[in-house]
């Protein structure tokens, strides 16, 4: 069915114990397609991600990944489903090698177009600093590592946490200017980010969102910066 | 000569000691869990090796092959089944469960076995020794046993550095969380980390019950030498655990040499005043 989407989430309630950190979210993302997740500190954008990671278990609604349900299936199945998560704040494995991190990402064997070759294609720096363990690389590097050790499980939606996090603006552009070839290969992705001119550029739907409610959607040329910034501060 | 002779017989057992630590070693550093019943299931496994023994009529050597993966499908039921469940940002569930465990086998043996002491024989070997050197004479048993030692260690370093496995469970160590997003199911690799614990102490067992005999009541005290051996080779380093045994096999050796009743308290003397110059243990982990 080519027009059932990629991801559909329905009315997902999620919290942290007692306390909500989003009411009634929706999204849908249909194959090939770059989505945004944009707000500020604290809006639910990270729970929203673990949440479609099955890191985290929403207490109430509905995700659909491709026709299947996929709400509390834990993390290494959906991995194997094929979600993949770029972590906030990269978290690659310190003890390991560059190398081992790539290769531990490729660990659910899921068929594809991406293996170290492909990734060390697109990332060349990392091929240079393969047998480097993870913490000798710079911050960028360490996110280019993070991104291409999602790739190696070959995911058909990869979602991509606050890339730009504490990086220099030239190496966030760099890394930006990687996503249209990774996308090339079909995949969909979901990017966070606290960054609204980089994830606009980048993304062709815009869902913000405030307090755990998705404040505004749509297309990402055709939402005004006034739109945007009232949703984003709920002014 | 006697103290070349001294030195030595410390450094053969010492290899016994490094295998009780390696297992334990290998558990902490996978998962954060002390295990109080290692030493049990030291016991245990020998034990399995003596009904082995015992019903195929096989020598202790070769129960091994049957031994080693009994030992290794317990640990991998054990840790699904119970463990898992204990572990989480608390250390102390799993130190209560697994203390719990080791009165449960202690007193499971002493139910089966009864009290009495058995040791496990494995023919002319048990008193054949050459002489290394003039006045230098070395046992076969303990010198195959120090070999076998070096051997476990080497492949578990082999293991752990060289194989998807032990990508595995070094990323697992680092961030469950994480490790999890790239597709590993943790509970899985948790019970194989058991699993391989529980193979070595099953070789551990087997040689403690052919150097000397055994009762259901010594796991304890063969859990206090392998908490000392990885001490004093600091955490998380194979072979930091090997030397770690080893230099509790020699001063063990060298305090019964200065008088018999001194052996335990020389080797807990220097474990403490390792702890004390050291506490991070002679060769910790090197980080990142």
């Amino acid at each position: 069915m080519p027009d059932r989407p990629l991801l559909e989430l329905r009315a997902i309630d999620a919290y942290y114990g007692d306390f909500q950190a989003l009411f009634g979210v929706w999204l849908q993302i249909d194959a090939g397609q770059v989505v945004a997740v944009i707000g500020a500190n604290g809006a639910g954008k990270s729970t929203l991600l673990k949440s479609i990671a099955g890191l985290m278990h929403p207490r109430r609604g509905d995700m659909l990944f491709d026709g299947a349900p996929i709400g509390g299936a834990p993390a290494f199945e959906v991995v194997a489903r094929g979600i993949a998560l770029v972590p906030e704040g990269r978290r690659l494995f310190p003890s390991l090698t560059v190398e081992e991190n790539l290769l531990i990402g490729g660990e659910s064997r899921r068929a594809g177009p991406w293996t170290l070759a492909r990734v060390y294609e697109l990332f060349p720096v990392l091929a240079e600093r393969r047998d480097l363990p993870a913490p000798a690389l710079s911050g960028g590097q360490q996110q280019m590592a993070a991104i291409g050790r999602a790739l190696m499980s070959n995911p058909r939606l990869l979602l991509c946490d606050e890339i730009s996090l504490g990086l220099a603006p030239i190496v966030v552009r760099d890394i930006y200017a990687r996503l249209p070839a990774i996308v090339a290969e079909g995949l969909s992705m979901i990017i966070v980010e606290q960054d609204i001119v980089q994830a606009l550029n980048a993304a062709a739907h815009v869902y913000c969102l405030q307090e755990g409610r998705i404040a505004l959607h749509g297309r990402a040329r055709e939402l005004t910066r006034e739109s945007i910034s009232a949703a984003y501060f709920g002014v | 000569m006697e103290w070349v002779n001294v030195i030595l017989q410390g450094v053969l057992i010492g290899g016994l000691y490094a295998m009780f630590a390696a297992g334990l070693s290998l558990i902490f550093g996978v998962m954060r869990l002390v295990n109080i019943a290692h030493g049990d299931l030291i016991v245990l496994a020998a034990y399995v090796a003596l009904m082995v023994t015992q019903t195929l009529g096989v020598d202790p050597l070769t129960s091994l092959l049957l031994v080693t993966p009994i030992m290794a499908v317990i640990g991998y039921a054990l840790q699904r089944g119970l463990l898992n469940r204990t572990l989480g940002d608390d250390l102390l569930p799993p130190l209560l469960v697994t203390f719990g465990l080791s009165i449960i086998i202690q007193n499971g043996l002493l139910e089966l076995f009864t009290a009495d002491s058995r040791k496990l024989q494995v023919g002319s070997i048990e008193i054949e020794t050459f002489q290394l050197m003039q006045g230098v004479w070395v046992g076969l048993l303990p010198l195959i046993q120090f070999l076998v030692a070096v051997a476990v260690i080497a492949a578990l370093q082999a293991l752990f550095y060289r194989t998807a496995l032990g990508r595995a469970f070094r990323a697992t160590s680092d961030d469950q969380a994480v490790a999890q997003l790239m597709g590993l199911d943790t509970r899985h690799v948790f019970a194989m980390a058991m699993a391989l614990s529980l193979a070595v102490i099953a070789i551990a067992g087997v040689f403690l019950a052919v150097r000397s005999n055994f009762d259901p009541a010594i796991g304890p005290a063969r859990l206090i030498f392998g908490f000392e051996a990885v001490i004093i080779g600091g955490l998380g380093n194979m072979w930091g655990t090997l030397a770690g045994g080893v230099i509790l096999g020699v001063s063990q050796a060298i305090g019964a040499q200065i008088d018999p009743g001194w052996q335990l308290l020389a080797g807990h003397l220097a474990f403490l005043a390792i702890l004390v110059v050291r506490p991070q243990g002679l060769f910790p982990k090197v980080s990142g």
